[in-house]
């Protein structure tokens, strides 16, 4: 991020403006994600005339950066007409993708409405694993045709690789093509439990020895002895300091016009369709706990030595039954980086060693056994 | 002596920030403040109506500043931002060049 867009933001939250927004156009998708967190039915997306609106409020609220995602985005039919809109109102528009319908002419047509970049899904070079995550065959080839008709417009890719257990070996493969193809490439190791609780999904994440080896790669993180680094004792004030931007600076609308936190953090806090965006944003008792919370309120991470450096995403620790809690995804993230445990992993432990010794001490009792015996 | 007229350049993205506006190129991603003056040219910029009198009513009228010192700064800042692609500029009236262009706003938030 640059140095002024660092400083836009943080006159942002102390004005408490919704800088950026995620809008979900749609949860359908032309894709089946072994790992998506989304069911892809329709249960009643918002209408052309309603996201309009919703565009209008949002303006009006002052959100500058606005991704338009899903689902897959190009399954509704006035997506263009809707990016328009989007654009006529000057939103910095990013958009998510799988890009699968993404052709020379609606390159063109992205290009001449001014969008800043397109995030395209791309979970390995090799179509066998790509499309074995996908579930559609020839989906790779879709999705490289398309960042090709992109660039050649001139557009601003980003390759998007989520590491899972399917892919873990591929990663530097996907950069490979990310490099060839002239775009950019970034490697999310989170898998996210899905929308309705269902936690099945994480059993794709990779494991220790691989975050170990991603953490530990050069060309991803820079200098591995500072990326790796034990972190330093944080002070008062970065135990002051908020967690993350969601509900600060940004914050999440599904189709359905249901406002969260951010798309991993899935407290509901209003309805555009009942209420206005910004009042939404301002006036939820939801969304104003979300902003009350600081590092020094949590329940674990304070005392934990990665508190300061910690990744910790409150979205996943909601999913996981506390929004002040830690996020365990994150606590292992910390660990394959440092070595070190997190207090929440030493925690853990130390109630699992206590249930082992409790379940001793009501094992029958020796002399009572040799008494019987 | 020839006119200048300014148009704004449907690629960026802007928006205001309790009154400090921000544009971020269409070309690089670059983002911008600007200053004043600069706001006041670049909502403006309607690609109609000439420099000059932009100057004569919108910025003579706000500041204490004498026409011509005025109107030679807003040009050179004028350029300035053509140079960044944020406005484009002509010594003729600009039409609009899209959709988009022809009714964009200012991003301008309540």
């Amino acid at each position: 991020m640059s140095a002024l867009l660092q400083e836009m933001t943080e006159k942002a939250q102390r004005l408490n403006i919704p800088f950026s927004v995620q809008l979900d156009l749609t949860y359908r998708c032309n894709e089946r994600c072994v790992h998506c967190y989304l069911d892809h039915d329709d249960h009643g997306e918002m209408s052309t005339a309603e996201i309009k609106h919703l565009l209008d409020e949002m303006a009006e609220a002052g959100v500058f950066i606005l991704t338009l995602s899903g689902g897959e985005i190009f399954l509704r039919k006035d997506f263009f007409e809707l990016l328009e809109h989007a654009r006529r109102l000057m939103f910095c528009v990013k958009l998510k993708t799988n890009a699968v319908l993404i052709r020379e002419r609606e390159a063109a047509r992205i290009r001449d409405l001014g969008v800043e970049s397109v995030q395209i899904s791309i979970y390995s070079h090799r179509p066998e694993v790509h499309d074995g995550i996908t579930l559609i065959p020839g989906s790779l080839k879709r999705s490289v045709d398309a960042i090709r008709f992109l660039k050649s417009q001139g557009l601003k890719v980003i390759i998007a690789n989520v590491l899972m257990t399917q892919n873990m070996q591929d990663y530097p493969g996907v950069r490979a093509l990310a490099a060839d193809l002239g775009v950019e490439c970034t490697l999310d190791p989170t898998i996210t439990p899905m929308m309705d609780g269902n936690r099945s999904t994480l059993e794709l994440g990779v494991d220790q020895s691989t975050l170990r080896q991603v953490f530990r790669d050069a060309s991803l993180v820079g200098e591995v002895d500072e990326f790796c680094a034990i972190p330093a004792q944080s002070g008062e004030s970065e135990l002051e300091s908020t967690p993350c931007s969601a509900g600060h600076t940004a914050c999440y609308v599904s189709p359905y016009g249901e406002v969260f936190p951010c798309v991993q953090f899935p407290l509901p806090t209003g309805n555009v369709r009942q209420q206005r965006f910004v009042d939404i944003w301002r006036d939820s008792d939801r969304m104003k706990e979300v902003r009350s919370i600081r590092l020094k309120d949590l329940t674990t991470c304070p005392s934990c030595t990665h508190v300061g450096s910690c990744t910790r995403c409150p979205g996943l620790a909601f999913m996981e039954g506390n929004m002040r809690g830690p996020s365990s995804q994150d606590c292992e993230k910390s660990f394959a980086r440092t070595g070190i445990p997190s207090a929440n992993m030493l925690a853990r432990k130390q109630a699992a060693a206590n249930l082992g010794h409790n379940l001793v001490q009501i094992r029958a009792l020796p002399n009572l056994a040799s008494a019987i015996a | 002596m020839s006119r200048l007229y300014m148009a704004r350049n449907p690629k960026v993205a802007a928006r205001s920030l309790d009154g400090e506006m921000m544009i971020m190129s269409g070309r690089d991603s670059t983002l911008f403040t600007l200053n004043k003056t600069a706001t006041i040219l670049w909502q403006s910029a309607d690609g109609t109506t000439p420099l000059d009198e932009i100057v004569e009513h919108r910025i003579c009228a706000e500041f204490e500043v004498e026409p011509a010192e005025a109107l030679h700064d807003a040009e050179n800042l004028a350029r300035e931002l053509a140079s960044h692609e944020i406005l484009q500029i002509s010594e003729e009236p600009i039409p609009p060049r899209n959709s988009v262009a022809g009714e964009s706003r200012t991003g301008e938030s309540r």
